[in-house]
């Protein structure tokens, strides 16, 4: 077997985890543009291959049997997720990731507390306290990731679950939890292992009943923030194991998914501890005004009618939403788009900061249909051309375009920034019938005099309207 | 390493994180996003040292259980990262060499 070269802590293993957790910042930092982006993954990837061979390195590693299992059967799962996920599905399968990096932290937290109370003497605190950080964390990190997992999969209602009493039982948690970490913290000399495990199970049920309340619109910024979440528990861990690799890279990771959080909750106008402590998009209020029982007075066209309409315009822009990538109609949307361009029309997509689940999921999803890149504009740059666009197509995109955000002050949704949709001269959206988006509240923008609603499933919608184009 | 050695680390880090992180455009948040998932699996480190001092059954699972974890954790986040990306990277350059068939599936 591999014979232990580097001493822990000692000047080559600190060197060489130096240079790994460097890669990471340049693979981040060329993670940043568009034409650098796969070569930035790739170095953070060799970086994180230099981390590992170093740490197998050290001196004290041992039990390669169980290494290389834990090794084999991560990578096979890994390997074989990622190949076969699809890329609608990425939103959960970033949840997943980040729920098993979670349970990892806790695990690890466990064995060290373990470990600790093995040595018999008294743990210093400042390792005992990273380890009961980490462990919380890690465990609300890999429940509550799960959980969102399995809403995002629809095996759980995405609706938000109230359970009566949800505040007052979360907050009795987290005193208990920071109670019991407070008597292991006191009683150092000999941490009582059952009030550890104690902590963990308070943890996972706590990261079951904050994510559970929140509906499914809400998720993205969830997952962002539990990937926060996993990267400082991560830093934690090193703290604990005084590993300079650890402390760096889940510091990277905690600050970045801070960003990342916060930048999610404003495009959505929702602060994040709204999104956490107050359920939204359960019961459909009112707010767009009335509405309830009676159809408001709309326009209604067909397949042929709306290729038309597109054909002779001069410029078009598509608004692609969440619905757009369930039905799987980025290639037929990319049809409708290469068509118009064959007779000279000029096509953009106005991207919604939150448009899909994830920001940036809807460019992953249409840059998948070969859509180039310069034709994603960013909502803000294509506001305001929208006046001087003649047609706006409206593709499984709810929410974020109802004008209701920009004119109603008492709508939930006042304020949230959406695509100025309704400016454009004339208007086609295609969806299955009326029934609002993920916020549940009518989309005023639906009975504007110049929208056309077309009623029908993305995918067919779209096949069609660029089959009728092309007969023109 | 003392203590405020590694505050001192973590702070710098903190710092450096919001630098480097908030120059990307929204564009590229889904893959950045699993890219500095794939990074937090460096926890799998940890787990590799933790093995190392395992001496009863119920450790030596907790440790491999960490271990595949951290594992699934770090190859599933790269590849799916470099699956998104090379999603993007396809348009810019048309059909310039034979550069493009780096990690495909």
């Amino acid at each position: 077997m591999l014979q232990a070269v580097l001493e822990p802590g000692g000047d080559a293993a600190t060197a060489l985890y130096i240079v790994a957790f460097s890669m990471f910042i340049v693979g981040i930092k060329r993670g940043t543009h568009p034409t650098t982006a796969k070569q930035g993954n790739l170095v953070a990837a060799v970086g994180m291959a230099l981390a590992v061979v170093t740490t197998l390195l050290l001196d004290g590693i041992g039990n390669w049997g169980l290494i290389a299992v834990g090794l084999g059967v991560g990578t096979a799962v890994g390997v074989i997720a990622s190949v076969r996920v699809q890329m609608t599905e990425m939103p959960q399968m970033v949840a997943l990731y980040n729920g098993v990096g979670g349970g990892a932290v806790a695990l690890i937290a466990w064995s060290e507390i373990r470990h600790g109370i093995s040595l018999g003497e008294e743990m210093p605190l400042d390792t005992l306290i990273p380890i009961l950080f980490s462990a919380v964390v890690g465990s609300v990190s890999f429940w509550g990731s799960n959980i969102a997992f399995a809403k995002l999969q629809d095996l759980i209602p995405t609706k938000p679950l109230a359970v009566p009493g949800q505040q007052v039982i979360n907050i009795v948690l987290l005193i208990g939890i920071l109670a019991a970490c407070t008597s292991i913290a006191i009683n150092n000399d000999d941490p009582n292992q059952a009030l550890f495990i104690g902590i963990l199970i308070a943890a996972a049920v706590l990261g079951n009943l904050v994510v559970l309340p929140i509906g499914g619109a809400d998720m993205p910024v969830v997952i962002s923030l539990l990937n926060a979440f996993t990267g400082l528990a991560a830093a934690a861990a090193g703290f604990a194991l005084d590993n300079v690799a650890l402390i760096v890279a889940g510091t990277l990771v905690g600050s970045s998914g801070t960003i990342l959080t916060l930048e999610m909750a404003t495009a959505m106008n929702r602060s994040v501890g709204n999104i956490l402590f107050a359920g939204f998009g359960g019961a459909p209020s009112g707010g767009g005004g009335g509405g309830d029982g009676e159809e408001r007075p709309h326009t209604s066209i067909g397949a042929q009618d709306a290729a038309i309409k597109l054909a002779y315009a001069d410029t078009v822009t598509i608004v692609p939403g969440y619905g757009l990538a369930v039905a799987q109609a980025q290639h037929a949307i990319k049809e409708v788009a290469d068509e118009l361009e064959g007779r000279g029309v000029t096509v953009n997509y106005a991207i919604h900061p939150v448009a899909g689940r994830m920001p940036g999921h809807m460019n992953v999803l249409l840059a998948e249909a070969d859509v180039p890149y310069e034709q994603l504009r960013e909502m803000e740059e294509i506001n305001p051309e929208l006046p001087r666009t003649d047609v706006c197509v409206v593709v499984g995109a709810n929410d974020v375009t109802n004008p209701a955000a920009k004119n109603d002050p008492d709508s939930p949704i006042a304020g949230m920034p959406i695509i100025e949709v309704s400016e454009a001269q004339q208007v086609i959206v295609i969806k299955r019938s009326l029934s609002p988006g993920f916020a549940g509240i009518d989309n005023d923008l639906f009975y504007e005099p110049n929208t056309s609603m077309l009623f029908a499933d993305a995918k067919a919608a779209a096949s069609e309207i660029a089959a009728e184009i092309g007969n023109l | 390493m003392t203590l405020f050695t590694e505050i001192t680390i973590f702070v710098l880090a903190v710092f450096v994180g919001f630098e480097v992180i908030s120059k990307v455009p929204a564009t590229l948040h889904t893959p950045l996003m699993s890219q500095t998932n794939a990074i937090h699996g460096i926890v799998m480190l940890g787990g590799l040292i933790v093995v190392g001092y395992a001496d009863d059954p119920l450790e030596y699972v907790i440790g491999t259980i960490a271990i595949a974890f951290g594992a699934i954790n770090i190859v599933g986040g790269f590849m799916v990262t470099d699956r998104m990306l090379g999603m993007f990277a396809r348009k810019p350059k048309p059909k310039a060499e034979g550069d493009g068939k780096g990690g495909a599936g």
